[in-house]
């Protein structure tokens, strides 16, 4: 006779928020705001994350992340959802996280900045350099290496740099 | 047709358009002009191939015939393709490309902003993340519009002629037919008279900037809702489809 697991969520959601990124392993898809739920559906774990952008190729890596820490504790019924609304927002990234992204050497999302108009606007005004704090930086190209960062140059310490870009 | 059979329709759209714009970007990998742009140009590419994604995994949830997302991009051939005709231009030159993507993210900025108001919640849903993304492509290629049109005078000219070329494709974008007229009164679809309006006044905007004069509409090409498509696609299905279709176990 198998006995039913008896599942808390807050402890799945504990472990499970202590995943780091696997692109910019200084944060966890919590503080991202990847990890959007965890809950109990008939026996079953329903894990929900949303893509920071539709394209991001590391949608898999959380998605597999994800399932091998549930194993790993023993979990065998789950179901790792994808949702796309409410879209996800630099907002949802949470103080901790932009101090270790900064630390980290990425500019972190300017909070409030509506860096959203449609056209022929140059981002933020000032991004401040991670490296030297200098805010003489000019925008390079709004697309970095991976699709939810821009590129950056500083004109004090002359070094390039990726800046979270606001969505 | 009923309300089902027009949905499909009209998510194949959606997603053909994202698609096969995307794999027209994803051929810019290495070849950008310049490293910056070609991480723009693949970013772009990446962005697109996302949002096919989600509305073909949805397709084939709704039509249920038990197709995934992958037996839909790679099984289906060009008259079964509803992407728009604009997207599947060619990227000729650098110029090409970024007018080419001008008139088709100033078109999908307005419609997807129109469609997170739809009743159904998964456009809707997808039209609000997509439209994050569209918003920087809008941007991306407006700016280099402007640069080239305004820029010197070869850049005005080879841009002038970009636009002069590919306008004919910009009319397929706003037809619509009973597949439209079925999901608007569910308020599921939009009227594409009203983004045409919206896009149009968009480009004049960026036209005029860039000092490059909107080509008058002379005959305009058609024919994407029906599945009729230019010679192009079936080439750029071709590269495409080869690997799955050599190889139907192949997995990833």
């Amino acid at each position: 006779m198998s006995k039913t697991p008896q599942y808390n969520t807050d402890k799945i959601w504990n472990f499970l928020s202590e995943i780091p990124d696997p692109e910019i392993p200084v944060i966890t898809i919590a503080e991202l705001g990847v990890l959007r739920n965890v809950e109990l559906l008939d026996n079953t774990i329903i894990v929900t994350i949303t893509p920071t952008y539709s394209g991001c190729p590391a949608m898999k890596a959380f998605e597999d992340d994800i399932k091998s820490a549930l194993q790993h504790h023993n979990i065998e019924s789950f179901e790792v959802k994808t949702v796309h609304s409410p879209a996800w927002t630099t907002d949802w990234m949470t103080e901790k996280a932009r101090t270790k992204l900064k630390n980290f050497g990425i500019a972190p999302p300017i909070k409030g900045t509506q860096d959203k108009g449609v056209l022929f606007e140059q981002g933020p005004k000032e991004v401040q350099c991670p490296q030297c704090g200098s805010n003489s930086t000019k925008l390079v190209s709004q697309f970095g290496s991976t699709a939810c960062k821009a590129l950056y140059n500083c004109e004090t310490c002359k070094e390039p740099f990726d800046y979270f870009k606001c969505i | 047709m009923t309300t089902n059979e027009a949905l499909v329709k009209y998510c194949l759209r959606l997603g053909d358009s994202s698609l096969i714009l995307g794999q027209r970007m994803a051929a810019w990998c290495s070849n950008g002009p310049v490293l910056e742009e070609d991480i723009a140009l693949s970013n772009i590419g990446l962005d697109l191939f996302g949002q096919a994604r989600t509305m073909l995994t949805y397709v084939g949830e709704i039509e249920g015939k038990g197709r995934t997302e992958n037996d839909l991009a790679f099984k289906r051939l060009e008259r079964e393709f509803y992407n728009t005709l604009l997207s599947e231009r060619p990227n000729g030159h650098f110029g090409d490309t970024v007018v080419r993507n001008l008139l088709h993210s100033a078109y999908t900025y307005h419609l997807y902003t129109a469609l997170k108001d739809s009743s159904n919640e998964t456009i809707a849903a997808f039209a609000s993340k997509s439209l994050k993304e569209i918003t920087y492509h809008l941007r991306h290629s407006a700016e280099w519009v402007v640069r080239l049109g305004d820029g010197t005078e070869e850049s005005h000219n080879k841009a002038q002629v970009s636009l002069n070329e590919i306008w004919e494709y910009t009319d397929d974008l706003f037809t619509m037919n009973e597949v439209d007229d079925l999901l608007i009164k569910e308020n599921v679809a939009v009227d594409l008279n009203n983004i045409k309006s919206l896009w149009s006044n968009t480009i004049n905007e960026i036209l005029e900037r860039a000092t490059l004069s909107r080509p008058e509409d002379s005959f305009m090409q058609a024919g994407s809702l029906n599945g009729m498509h230019s010679e192009v696609l079936g080439h750029l299905l071709a590269e495409m489809q080869f690997l799955p279709r050599a190889y139907p176990d192949a997995n990833w």
